[in-house]
């Protein structure tokens, strides 16, 4: 078992794009099908329990399909035509773009969501200021915000049944919705300022230059996580070449 | 506010009195330096160790009120290490000074340990941690214990104390309720409304000469408790609601054991009982919010009226009439932008005559004292004024029964009482009140019987 879930958030992002990126400069079937390949295996290391390793995952298994299907269906015609109706053309060409496709979007969104999963929040706004240089008070920032979105989602609830309780909630569903809309951005913003009087209170933006209770590690496991990064881009890109259906997309 | 002219001396503990509206939480935030230059005017000087508060960052720490929004970040120790960070206080010292300051408060907790798991009670506590790791001179405390429940209180209380002793910084406290903090400060400061001090000296002369007065403008003095209503002889009593078997949840995760109430007319029902519990929970699901996790609330025959027996699945119109729900913080349930518009939304939800929302309106305005704020935006109300409005709100549509969730939270003794009057006249007339609190006094008044969840 890989204890991913130690090493820094920057490098997990870094490797997450890196990847990304050789795959994007692409469009074909191999190079993505190569990289799941790898990534799977490289995954099923990491001992996450199968549940959590669906539920979280999940939106990427529904989003490939679909995004498959409207390529299948619109998608760029060429060689033999299977179906055809009205706007929607079925082909050779539709197919493999479409399968392309599939495979693509499971390549980049799996192991975003799997290295995102152990990703803690303060860790990696430390490495985001600590390592790459970032601005401490957007970080920071940034940082409190994220917290509040649970506050938020329970004052969304506390909305939510108020309304019912004021006798407003029969009405139409889209402008009760706005008008809620409305209500929760009142509210944060009030929750937002007496955050930052309590972070002003604590001395957050001033002159002083700050200095960090965590340290933000960097070592071998972190270059090792790039490096993991660049052999299943390299690899899968080298596959694809040789194969020759690597087609680079301009533009 | 204006005109004030005060001395504190470095170690003492003082108790910052004053009607709502004399300025104390704005005096508060000024020592603590967080009071901006676009954020109103100021004139005459303020000065802390003889210089603007604003230099002295980190020396003057802050405790709020509302426990939420002091909270900054997701792990205990990193929060509490917070402030040190923004002084630069070294790696090293910051660990040292984050234990230091846990144990100073009391707060027995892992430094991984969730924030948003923690008590109402245990985060001023670590709000408190987090002010003290910053080593500050002045500690000022705007109502620390305005929303705790009692334990919470002394919990934070006794917090102050030992810091206060431990480390000899200076105090400044703002609190409703005298009886938490009288043996504890060595001085009272009254603030006038209008600017200035009344009253200055040692809490015990200080009450003495001023307390019947305070009283009368809502500071809880205990030698002169807010009056209590007269209960008058009441009617028959009929069952409206009764819960069978229920449990209460939210996203079907339940809370507690299965519960049998019989809520009666004429009748007020306290749920207490320890955070945590549901008891809020289970005050939306008697209201009709919120659908049972199991068993069932049902209405009776005279409260239904035709609308079917689970309140759950009544209209929400149809709900105004039936149950009336009084959420914990009136601001959830603001919907509009005056005062007026605010009361005529249920009767104008009923479709009633323009002559008769007119009437209630009027009447709730003045019976509530807010026919002086009529066309105030409800957003910018004092805490009390929205409790009073957000209760007002609920009676104009006459509600057969009324639910209550925290109704004292945070309240001086003039709303508080006449908070009080108002339920008692309403259950005196036959209607049906659910208060959820953990106020003692209160429930002690008005409940004709009480529910305990553990």
């Amino acid at each position: 078992m890989i204890p991913i879930a130690s090493v820094n958030p920057v490098a997990k992002l870094g490797a997450g794009l890196i990847v990304s990126l050789f795959l994007l400069a692409t469009i074909d079937w191999v190079s993505a099908t190569t990289a799941l390949v790898l990534e799977l295996a490289i995954i099923a290391f990491f001992g996450i329990e199968p549940k959590r390793f669906w539920l979280r995952t999940l939106p990427v298994w529904l989003a490939a399909p679909l995004t498959a299907l409207t390529i299948l269906l619109y998608g760029r015609y060429d060689g033999t035509v299977y179906f055809e109706f009205l706007l929607i053309r079925i082909s050779d060409g539709s197919i493999e773009l479409a399968l392309a496709t599939f495979l693509r979007v499971l390549a980049i969104g799996l192991p975003a969501v799997v290295l995102f999963i152990s990703i803690d929040p303060t860790d990696f706004a430390d490495g985001l200021a600590q390592r790459l240089r970032l601005p401490d008070r957007f970080v920071i920032g940034a940082l409190a915000a994220v917290r509040m979105v649970g506050l938020f989602l329970e004052d969304w609830r506390s909305l939510e049944l108020a309304r019912r309780a004021r006798g407003v909630a029969d009405r139409g569903r889209v402008r009760r919705i706005a008008g809620q809309g409305f209500a929760l951005l009142v509210l944060s913003i009030r929750r937002g300022s007496k955050l930052s009087i309590a972070m002003e209170a604590r001395g957050f933006g001033g002159d002083t230059p700050r200095t960090w209770a965590r340290e933000s590690p960097w070592g071998q496991a972190e270059w090792l996580t790039l490096l993991v990064g660049l052999l299943v881009g390299v690899t899968a890109t080298v596959v694809a070449v040789l194969t020759g259906s690597w087609n680079l997309i301009v533009g | 506010m204006r005109g004030l002219d005060l001395r504190i001396e470095p170690g003492e503990r003082v108790l910052l009195l004053g009607e709502s509206g004399a300025g104390k939480s704005t005096f508060l935030h000024a020592l603590a330096g967080v009071v901006g230059d676009d954020e109103g005017e100021t004139e005459g000087s303020l000065l802390v160790d003889g210089e603007h508060p604003a230099a002295h960052r980190g020396r003057t720490g802050l405790v709020i009120q509302d426990p939420d929004s002091q909270v900054i970040l997701e792990r205990v120790g990193d929060d509490v290490a917070f402030g040190c960070e923004n002084l630069g206080v070294p790696r090293d010292e910051i660990w040292l000074r984050v234990r230091d300051s846990l144990a100073a408060v009391g707060l027995d907790v892992s430094l991984d340990r969730n924030t948003s798991a923690l008590s109402g009670g245990q985060k001023q506590r670590l709000a408190l941690a987090g002010v003290l790791a910053m080593r500050p001179g002045l500690i000022v405390l705007d109502e620390p214990t305005a929303n705790l429940d009692p334990e919470g209180v002394t919990e934070v209380r006794d917090a102050v104390i030992r810091v206060a002793e431990s480390t000899g910084a200076t105090i400044v406290v703002v609190e409703h309720r005298v009886s938490v903090w009288s043996d504890v400060v060595d001085r009272i400061v009254v603030l006038a409304a209008g600017g200035g001090v009344i009253a200055d000296g040692a809490p015990a002369d200080v009450l003495a000469r001023q307390g019947k007065e305070l009283a009368a403008r809502g500071v809880w003095i205990p030698q002169y408790p807010p009056p209590r209503p007269v209960r008058a002889e009441r009617g028959p009593q009929h069952t409206l609601l009764s819960a069978r078997q229920l449990t209460v949840g939210r996203s079907n995760h339940a809370l507690g054991a299965p519960l049998e109430l019989e809520i009666l007319s004429s009748h007020a029902l306290a749920i207490t009982g320890p955070n945590g519990v549901g008891k809020s929970t289970l005050a939306l699901t008697l209201g009709g919010l919120l659908p049972p996790v199991g068993g069932a609330v049902v209405a009776s025959p005279a409260l239904a009226g035709g609308a079917g027996e689970h309140p759950i699945r009544w209209k929400s119109r149809e709900l105004l009439t039936r149950i009336g729900t009084v959420f914990q913080d009136p601001e959830h349930q603001l919907l509009t932008s005056t005062v007026r518009a605010e009361l005529e939304v249920g009767p104008r939800a009923l479709k009633l005559p323009d002559s008769e929302v007119d009437a209630r309106v009027d009447e709730l305005l003045t019976r509530l004292r807010l026919d002086r704020l009529a066309e105030a935006n409800p957003f910018t109300l004092s805490g009390g004024e929205k409790r009073r409005l957000s209760v007002a709100t609920a009676l104009a549509t006459r509600p057969q029964v009324l639910v209550l969730d925290e109704p004292t939270f945070g309240q001086d003794s003039r709303t508080w009482s006449e908070l009080l009057a108002l339920l008692a006249r309403l259950v005196d007339d036959g209607s049906s009140v659910i208060a959820v609190s953990h106020d003692l006094d209160f429930v002690a008044a008005l409940a004709d019987s009480t529910v305990v969840l553990e």
